[in-house]
């Protein structure tokens, strides 16, 4: 069935949306990441125009964080006070990377930086999750799983001030390192049009030292602000948010939101990191090829004035 | 006074004669189409317009050279930005760019013969028929080599989409009195006016020309939704966020009452 989206000026087949929301949905649901690395290349692809893909994007990934997030509060995996303050520095962060975005804008490559962060990041992060993950399980394997993983060793992250205690998930750590992450993650999440979770997510395991099975409600919980904040902007400033496509996507990605969540209480926290690090990797080379081999078609078309 | 009206008079009588001369001998397009709107609602996904008419005149019809006919669709055409990618420090960049000045959204010629034997190339470039007239980059940068590649690639990514078409011997011809026609337009149509052409033709020279529109509106949710986009953005956020909000917590509500059960 083909549905007109009146932002976004295309047809397009309705199932096809649902589908593809319901994919993202499920996996944002596993990974407490909304998604939006995977979805918004994915719309490009099916001839959505990238302003239009990127704002309707961060309306979808409200949705599902939403959905996934009360799945997550149910079984008490949210740690709202770490959230709070992850959200505080995601704002900040939010409102500098519309700025750094729109002085890259001025300069007329946009485009590419946007993709080269893509590629950077997901790379960076895709590896360095995997060959921990991989280590875990071969340590884990090796002391026949009886031995409790370390505890973190007390790095630079125990020595700042303003200490507080975050007791959902076990921690007693200063406040600037969240509020740090919080702001890096708000700037990237700006620039690249994504909620962040693919970034914050390592960010909390290994840098704050988060309980895996805390970090993804967590993370769920600090995207929805972020995001919500992200589509309100688009939408008073671009006019790019296209409520049909995103009531489609959404519908398919509440739904997979939800059967996500389920699928991640019987995955170890091991194998789950190292899913979501082979997914990162993999969009990762995708989008790496995509900028080294030459395209089929070297010239683009574009609105004038925008990028 | 009296003699200024007279002379006034004999001149427009004297500019009337010819014209009146040549009306004798002229083709004229009476045009009838299938509907001169479209409405692009939800479930829009393309259209068909049948452009149909007849040729009336007062004389007998010519025998020198048949009757051809043009037809010539063109959507609002707004400027483009054609950005072309090179490869530097191994990857693709996006390096040269030029600004159409003016590329239709959409364009379809139909004819009623292949394209260069019903229209010369003089007669082309005075009426901007033929797809690669339609687009205008006057301003196309001088320091760009080959600025015309940049136009050609509008043409070929819009051809590729179905949004350009060339339709040669689809307009049938009746005793080169009655045509017919079917415009088809993709699903993928922006709003405006369509502006319609149907020229005349014999031995490759516009006999007649004839112009209207077909008018391309969203209706119904299409059209509230885009207008609460741009006149109310505000509360058109509000509500994409209401809606996601809510969405999330259906689902989550629905799929708890389920494993209750």
């Amino acid at each position: 069935m083909q549905i007109y989206l009146p932002i976004a000026e295309v047809s397009v087949n309705a199932f096809l949306l649902l589908g593809l929301g319901g994919m993202v949905g499920v996996l944002s649901g596993m990974f407490g990441v909304g998604g939006g690395f995977l979805m918004t290349p994915l719309l490009f692809f099916i001839g959505i125009p990238p302003a239009v893909a990127v704002a309707t994007e961060a309306n979808q990934i409200v949705a599902s964080s939403f959905s996934g997030v009360l799945a997550h509060f149910r079984r008490r995996t949210v740690d709202i006070k770490m959230g709070l303050v992850l959200q505080a520095g995601g704002l900040m962060g939010a409102a500098l990377g519309v700025v750094v975005f729109n002085y890259l804008k001025a300069l007329g490559q946009v485009d590419l930086l946007v993709k080269l962060c893509y590629v950077v990041f997901l790379g960076v992060v895709g590896g360095l999750m995997f060959i921990e993950s991989l280590n875990a399980i071969r340590k884990a394997k090796k002391a026949g799983g009886a031995a409790p993983a370390p505890r973190r060793q007390r790095g630079w992250v125990h020595a700042l001030p303003f200490k507080m205690r975050f007791r959902t998930s076990g921690l007693y750590i200063s406040v600037i390192p969240p509020l740090l992450v919080g702001v890096c993650v708000g700037i990237l999440a700006a620039i690249m049009g994504v909620g962040g979770g693919f970034i914050m997510v390592p960010a909390m395991i290994y840098i704050l030292g988060m309980p895996t099975k805390v970090v993804v409600g967590t993370s769920l919980f600090q995207i929805i602000l972020v995001t919500g904040f992200t589509t309100m902007l688009h939408a008073t400033t671009n006019y790019t948010v296209d409520i049909v496509l995103a009531v489609l996507l959404l519908i398919g990605g509440v739904i997979g939101a939800q059967i996500g969540t389920r699928i991640g209480v019987y995955l170890k926290a091991e194998q789950l990191r190292i899913l979501l690090a082979l997914m990162v990797i993999a969009v990762c080379v995708k989008l790496g090829l995509d900028l080294l081999l030459q395209p089929s078609e070297i010239y683009s078309l574009g609105e004038p004035g925008g990028h | 006074m009296r003699k200024l009206l007279l002379s006034a008079l004999t001149a427009a009588a004297l500019a009337l004669l010819p014209h009146t001369a040549a009306q004798a001998g002229k083709e004229e397009v009476v045009l009838g189409l299938s509907q001169d709107r479209v409405a692009i609602t939800a479930t829009f996904d393309g259209s068909e317009i049948l452009v149909f008419g007849a040729v009336k005149r007062e004389t007998p019809i010519p025998q020198d050279d048949p009757l051809e006919v043009v037809v010539a669709v063109s959507g609002p055409a707004p400027s483009v930005m054609v950005r072309r990618k090179e490869k530097k420090l191994g990857i693709w960049v996006n390096v040269d760019s030029v600004l159409v000045d003016s590329a239709p959204a959409f364009y379809a010629v139909a004819t009623s013969a292949p394209f260069n034997q019903v229209l010369t190339d003089t007669e082309d470039l005075r009426y901007r028929i033929s797809i690669k007239r339609a687009i205008r980059s006057v301003g196309a940068a001088m320091h760009i080599r080959g600025a015309q590649a940049f136009a050609d690639a509008v043409i070929r990514i819009r051809e590729k989409n179905g949004l350009y078409s060339l339709r040669e011997n689809t307009v049938a011809v009746d005793e080169q009195t009655l045509f017919r026609t079917a415009i088809e337009m993709p699903a993928d149509l922006t709003e405006g006016s369509y502006q319609t052409r149907i020229f005349l033709t014999r031995g490759g020279k516009v006999v007649s020309s004839y112009e209207t529109a077909i008018d391309v509106r969203k209706v119904g949710l299409e059209k509230f939704l885009y207008s609460l986009s741009r006149e109310q953005p505000f509360l058109y956020g509000l509500m994409s966020l209401a809606i996601a909000i809510a969405a999330g917590w259906g689902a989550s509500a629905a799929f708890s009452l389920l494993r209750n059960r």
